[in-house]
């Protein structure tokens, strides 16, 4: 009672901290539950990457491993994982609402008949979750019956967990897959080139809105900003539509939910949606010419300005700290 | 083509949401209720397969008897046929998607679309539900789809890049705000869809256990950030972010 199983997403060989953050928050219920953590690391022939988790914290760290596993398919990994929590006998199961997580999770909670909560952001001691809902206009306190309850965290709300000295076993389980089971292929995967620190993971974030006016503006008058200040990209959702920047780029309720250090929004508007996915970022700027735009409500620095004379100028002001 | 589209009525998302102060929800006085947005994605994708392709667009939602206006505008907007299944209860995300594996039962569409999340709870689960109950393929997030024969390709947005996967009919897709633009409905569009077919059905005579398993407890509005400042000028917004907020 109270186990719960962490599936730890791998991207390229790596852990992105996204995943390091599914670690300690499922620490973190099964500490509340009476339970253990146990963390998942699944593939083709994933020993060695689930070593790599052995000292993050948790009571095991399982290679589930098939040869359907090689690549993320979501009907494989869902028969994988969900037979895994049934032969654990495990209470929860728990991911981060990744990309990864959110096409993943739902389909382990319908094999599974669970419920399932979506990107929480508390867990209280009574066992209820904490969501938002209305773009997060509302925090829901959720409560969940049945054996087996499903949740992905979200990213933003907890630590990601550290390595100690202890390392625990890490044990090789082979899949209950039938690998003629998949009716999925995957074809390719067109990355994002970019040099820039990950939009999820980076200190700081500039993001652009359609005041920029054209993906050529991005990057001769937003990047050189990005670049100065050693930030990621983001964008809003009008800048995305409009073709400036790639999709993945896109902050909001629909997009990234993002909480850095410092959150700078060039020429956007403030949308709730937008909103949705920046106002936990510890400071936020903003630089928009109406004063009146809505993200001056959530800005704890506001600068009423035309972008294409403030963002040249602030790359200036920015090189001159380090001098 | 035989196509379901599976459809939810939320509030538009140009409105302020209030929580009630007793926490039971959210304020719905001033609320005007729409299609999901995702959802429109999803009906205009289906009309332009049906396009291509010929075949048949049916709409499906379950939810209460206002619905019926929500359904309507589908269909106004070029669906052939709707299904309202009834309740008037909450359900969580599991019954829905049981009730929908129901209805395509006996449908038996060749593909589903739905939108990746309902703009009100926030879920993004249904889809990808649907698709394990069903046993089916399922290609969320998706901002292209085409087809060759039975066969599907779609285009995902995923972190860090666009994914492309391959299936054969039957399928799940669900979609991305990239997918397409959705058409408004037409005059005689609106005359024409006062014409079809829309059929209720109760939720209670298909056989699902509806008992949901996720309880909303209750609402709370979320902390207020603190109003910040405005400042003169670049160089002070410089300095204050060095000196005071020490963030660079
Ligand atoms: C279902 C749904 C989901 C959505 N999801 C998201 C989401 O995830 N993320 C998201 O961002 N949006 C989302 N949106 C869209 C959202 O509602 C807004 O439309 C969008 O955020 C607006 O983007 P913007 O602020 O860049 O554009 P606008 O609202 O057009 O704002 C542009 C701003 O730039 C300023 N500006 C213009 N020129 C200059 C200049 N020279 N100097 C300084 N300032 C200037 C203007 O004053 C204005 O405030 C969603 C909408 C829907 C319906
Ligand atoms: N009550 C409902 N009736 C019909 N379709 C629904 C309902 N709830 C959700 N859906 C579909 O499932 C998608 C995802 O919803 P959700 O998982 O709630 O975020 C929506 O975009 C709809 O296509």
């Amino acid at each position: 009672m109270g186990d719960v199983l962490i599936f730890a997403e791998h991207q390229q060989g790596k852990f992105p901290k996204s995943s390091l953050t599914a670690l300690l928050a499922g620490q973190e219920l099964a500490q509340k539950r009476g339970g253990k953590a146990i963390a998942v690391v699944a593939g083709d022939s994933p020993e060695q990457l689930a070593g790599e988790l052995a000292k993050y914290g948790c009571a095991k760290v399982i290679a589930l491993a098939h040869p359907a596993l090689k690549n993320y398919l979501a009907d494989a990994y869902a028969q994988a994982l969900a037979a895994l929590v049934k032969s654990a006998g495990a209470e929860y199961v728990l991911a981060t609402a990744t990309a990864m997580g959110k096409d993943l999770m739902p389909r382990v909670a319908a094999r599974l008949g669970a419920a399932m909560a979506s990107e929480i952001v508390a867990i209280n001691n009574d066992g209820t979750f904490i969501r938002p809902m209305y773009a997060g206009n509302a925090l829901a306190t959720v409560e969940m019956d049945g054996p087996v309850k499903v949740v992905t965290v979200r990213a933003t709300a907890f630590d990601a967990a550290k390595p100690g000295d202890v390392a625990a076993p890490v044990e090789k389980v082979d899949a209950e897959l039938d690998g003629a089971s998949t009716r999925m292929q995957f074809v390719a995967f067109n990355q994002t080139k970019s040099d820039r620190p990950q939009l999820t993971e980076a200190r700081i974030v500039v993001s652009g809105g359609r005041g920029l006016k054209s993906g050529e503006n991005f990057k001769t008058v937003l990047e050189p900003l990005v670049d100065e200040m050693g930030a990621a990209m983001g964008a809003s959702r009008a800048a995305v539509d409009a073709g400036f920047v790639p999709n993945d780029l896109q902050v909001g309720q629909t997009g990234k939910v993002v909480a850095p250090e410092l959150y700078v929004a060039v020429g956007i508007s403030g949308a709730i949606q937008h909103l949705a996915g920046m106002k936990d970022s510890k400071v936020i700027v903003a630089i928009n010419k109406d004063e009146e735009a809505p993200i001056f409500n959530v800005a704890d620095y506001g600068l009423v300005a035309d972008l294409f004379k403030a963002v040249p100028e602030m790359v200036q002001e920015v090189k001159k700290l380090k001098q | 083509m035989k196509i379901l589209v599976p459809v939810k009525r939320v509030p538009d998302p140009a409105t302020t949401i209030r929580v009630l102060p007793d926490g039971s929800g959210i304020a719905t006085d001033n609320v005007k209720w729409v299609i999901n947005p995702f959802d429109e994605i999803a009906i205009e994708e289906a009309l332009r397969i049906k396009e291509k392709q010929g075949g048949e667009v049916v709409l499906v939602a379950v939810g209460q008897q206002t619905w019926q206006e929500q359904l309507r505008t589908g269909l106004a907007m070029g669906a052939d046929r709707a299904i309202l299944v009834r309740s008037e209860a909450a359900l969580d995300t599991l019954a829905i998607a049981r009730l929908l594996a129901k209805i395509a039962e006996e449908q038996k569409p060749d593909i589903i679309i739905l939108g990746k999340q309902a703009i009100d709870d926030d879920s993004n689960q249904v889809g990808q539900m649907l698709a394990e109950m069903l046993g089916w393929p399922q290609a969320t997030f998706a901002s292209k789809v085409e087809f060759q024969d039975r066969k599907c390709t779609v285009v995902r947005e995923v972190d860090g890049g666009l994914e492309t996967v391959a299936f054969d009919l039957p399928a799940i897709v669900t979609t991305d705000l990239r997918l397409n633009e959705p058409r408004y409905a037409s005059l005689p569009g609106i005359m024409k869809a006062r014409k079809k077919e829309l059929k209720e059905i109760p939720a209670d005579s298909l056989g699902v256990d509806l008992t949901p398993k996720l309880k909303i407890k209750k609402l709370d509005p979320p902390p207020k950030r603190q109003a910040g400042r405005k400042v003169a000028s670049v160089e002070e917004l410089v300095q204050v972010l060095h000196n005071e907020a020490k963030v660079i």
